[in-house]
Formats: structure tokens, C-alpha cells, sequence
């Protein structure tokens, strides 16, 4: 049985406090603890005089290394004692490395089952020609999962330490570089529309064909956000907010981490459960083949690219 | 093509040694930009075009990119005496 529940009764319950707290209205430390504005630091005179003079008499007598003679010989220790470190340090990783097998050969301890499998049976599992793809987007796909969710903590710690309020963006624009337009700069203009292009098709190329040639959503990815970078530097986040604003980014960031989560979820509980996954693998060397391989591509590689550029943006003038 | 690499190799550690002991942070970030450059060739040569492209793109594009934009911020590049000043009442400002 539901009911409405009284105004008065609702106000008592943990869920209203919750809300209260959530939307900002009420901040629970104010009237329960003390709070007082910081002091500001004022040091006097004296201390001052005094701090000097005593900074002055440590560098006499201690600092002085031309008539310290205990301050000179442990400089030269020092400096000994460091270059004979370095090289031992030096010497123990290339002892190391003497000791580790050499590339290739087929009876080194590298030539194991698991990348004979990978390679013999590659394709027949993942349907994507490119083996490396097919690798870290079915076999490790959960290690990918995790990779693509540093990328996006990585954006949420820089959004949390340089993000600045949209109003403060748009103040003082000239002087503090913050959304500062460079100053129609002919040669880099002209570059930036000959090449944006060219690499925005090249990096979709490498996403789209990620299962077929060498590449992926991470290399596609990285290239476009490289563009929308050379982008910006040309033409200014004027022309950029028109296609790109914090609302696209939102929506294309946390849609492409929900897709990739569910596909891989999927594709994990029915390969858990010896249950055919009911996605098809296509012909091997087509475009729409390989499985999940070419929608988990074009997730990351949403990612990557709206991580490169909220970088560049975080950094340049604390907001998208 | 043996020779090739090991010249690649030999610009490689010239370009770590060197980063280290520049003077100048711009130039250090420019040295930082070449390392990733001749080491994108050497991933070619490996046989691994896909991590050249990426090497390319973030190693070379975006994090220099991210260095420099950093090095702005700092006022550790060196700028023109006309742009300096509304820099320096920006930092008395704020």
C-alpha cells in the first residue's frame, strides 16, 4: 500500500535531509560548528629584522664554502657519491637485461600457449583480422573497461582542480588567457583548414577500421582530439562551442562508457555461461564485422578524443 | 636498415640526455617533442604502425601541447615586454 505522505511528515524523513543537502539548500556545518574567517598573516618589524640577521649570520658561518672546509669536502663527497650510485644503479639494470631471454625463437618462455591461442584462434573468436584489436577488445576487454574508465576519472580530477565558474571564463578575458583568442594568426589558420580535415578522416578511418588495420578506438581517438586541439589553437572556442560545448561532451562522454559497460557485461555473462552470444561475426575482412569490436572502437575512441580535448580546454581556460 | 636504427637510436638517448640538461624549459619540451617523434619511426620499424600513430599523436601533439600551455600559465615562457604587463596585474589582481 502507498500513500502521499504529509509535508510535515516527509520533512523528518532521512530522504528529505538527503535532498535538502543534495540541491544545496542547507549547509549542515552552518549554526552547528564554529566557523571564523582565516587571520591574515602579519608579521612585524622586528621579527623580520630578526629573521634576517639570523639568516644572515647562517650564511656566514655555515654557507661560506670557501672557508668552510667541512661544507667543502662533503660537497665533493656529495657529488662523488651520487655519479657512483648512477652508475651502479646503471650497471645492476644492464646486468639485469644480459640475464632476460632474447627476442624471438620459438623456444623462448614468450612463445607460450596463451599467444599461440590468441593467434590461432583469433579470428575464429573475435571475427576482427587485426589481432591485436581483436585481442584487447574481446579477450581483455575487461582491462580495456578499465583503462577507459581511468581516462575518465583522469578528465574528473582535472575538471575538479581547474575548472573555474562560468561567469569568471568570460571576465577579464584579455589579460588571463582564459578563453584569450589568439590573434588571427594568417599562417596557422590556413594550416589548421587544410589539415583538420585530413586528420579528422584519418583518425574516423582508424576507428572505423580498427578490426581490419593496424589502429583502434585509442590511436583514432588520439587523433582526433589532436585535431579539435589544432582546431581551437587556430580559430578560438568561439567557433568550437558552436559544435562542441560541456552539454555534447556530457552527453557523448558518459553515453559511450554506459554503451561500452553494457555491451561488455553482455558479452561476459553469456561467454561465462557457454551461452552463444547472438552476435554475429560477419565475413572476415568487411567493414560491419568482428563482432563488438566495431561499436566498443568507436566508444573509446569518443572517449579518448573528448578526453584529449577537455584536457586542452581544462588547461587552457578552466572550462569547455 | 640496421644502420638506420641504430642512428635512430643513438638521436634517442642524445634526446634524453640533453632534455635533462637544458637550461631552457622551452627548449627541454621541444628536445621532449623530437624524442617522441624518432621514436614513432623506431615503433615503424618494429612493425607496430598502430603504436606509432598513437605515439605521434600523444606523445608528440598533445602532451607538448599540454606542457606548453602549462609553461604559459607559469609565465616560464618568455614574452614580449607588451604582453607581460597585463600577465603581472593579472597576478596582483588575483
Amino acid at each position: 500500500m502507498s500513500r502521499i505522505r504529509k509535508q510535515s511528515e516527509y520533512e523528518k524523513t532521512f530522504a528529505f535531509h538527503f535532498f535538502r543537502w543534495l540541491g544545496g539548500e542547507k549547509d549542515a556545518f552552518v549554526g552547528n560548528m564554529e566557523m571564523k574567517p582565516q587571520k591574515e598573516y602579519v608579521e612585524e618589524e622586528a621579527t623580520i629584522e630578526e629573521r634576517m640577521k639570523d639568516r644572515q649570520q647562517v650564511i656566514a658561518e655555515v654557507y661560506d664554502s670557501s672557508h668552510n672546509r667541512e661544507l667543502l669536502f662533503f660537497n665533493k663527497l656529495y657529488k662523488c657519491f651520487s655519479i657512483v650510485f648512477c652508475i651502479a644503479i646503471v650497471a645492476l639494470l644492464v646486468l639485469t637485461v644480459s640475464y632476460l631471454p632474447s627476442v624471438g625463437g620459438a623456444d623462448k618462455p614468450t612463445n607460450n600457449l596463451v599467444s599461440e591461442t590468441y593467434i590461432t584462434d583469433g579470428l575464429k573468436d573475435t571475427g576482427a583480422v587485426n589481432i591485436v584489436t581483436g585481442m584487447i577488445l574481446s579477450y581483455r576487454a575487461f582491462d580495456t573497461f578499465g583503462e577507459t574508465n581511468v581516462l575518465f576519472i583522469a578528465t574528473c580530477c582535472v575538471m575538479i582542480m581547474l575548472m573555474v565558474d562560468e561567469d569568471k571564463i568570460h571576465l577579464n578575458k584579455e589579460s588571463n588567457d582564459r578563453g584569450f583568442e589568439p590573434k588571427n594568426d594568417m599562417i596557422l589558420q590556413i594550416v589548421a583548414t587544410l589539415l583538420v580535415p585530413i586528420v579528422f578522416l584519418f583518425g574516423i578511418y582508424i576507428i572505423l577500421n580498427g578490426h581490419l588495420s593496424p589502429g583502434g578506438g585509442f590511436s583514432g581517438g588520439a587523433m582526433i582530439g589532436a585535431g579539435m586541439i589544432l582546431y581551437v589553437a587556430a580559430f578560438g572556442f568561439e567557433k568550437t562551442e558552436r559544435f562542441f560545448n560541456e552539454k555534447v561532451y556530457k552527453c557523448v562522454k558518459v553515453t559511450a562508457l554506459i554503451c561500452y559497460g553494457c555491451i561488455v557485461t553482455y558479452y561476459f555473462l553469456t561467454g561465462a555461461n557457454g551461452l552463444p552470444s547472438q552476435i554475429p561475426l560477419g565475413e572476415a575482412g568487411k567493414i560491419l564485422s568482428g563482432g563488438i569490436t566495431l561499436p566498443i572502437n568507436i566508444f573509446v575512441g569518443s572517449e579518448v578524443a573528448c578526453t584529449m580535448y577537455a584536457f586542452y580546454a581544462l588547461f587552457r581556460r578552466g572550462g569547455l | 636498415m640496421e644502420l638506420f636504427n641504430m642512428i635512430l637510436l643513438g638521436f634517442l638517448v642524445v634526446c634524453a640526455v640533453s632534455v635533462s640538461f637544458s637550461k631552457n624549459l622551452l627548449n627541454s619540451i621541444l628536445i621532449f617533442m623530437s624524442y617522441s617523434l624518432i621514436m614513432s619511426i623506431i615503433w615503424i620499424l618494429l612493425e607496430s604502425p598502430d603504436l606509432a600513430i598513437t605515439e605521434a599523436a600523444v606523445g608528440a601533439g598533445v602532451t607538448s601541447v599540454l606542457f606548453f600551455i602549462t609553461l604559459k600559465k607559469i609565465h616560464a615562457l618568455q614574452q614580449e615586454p607588451k604582453e607581460e604587463e597585463p600577465g603581472e596585474q593579472n597576478q596582483k589582481t588575483e
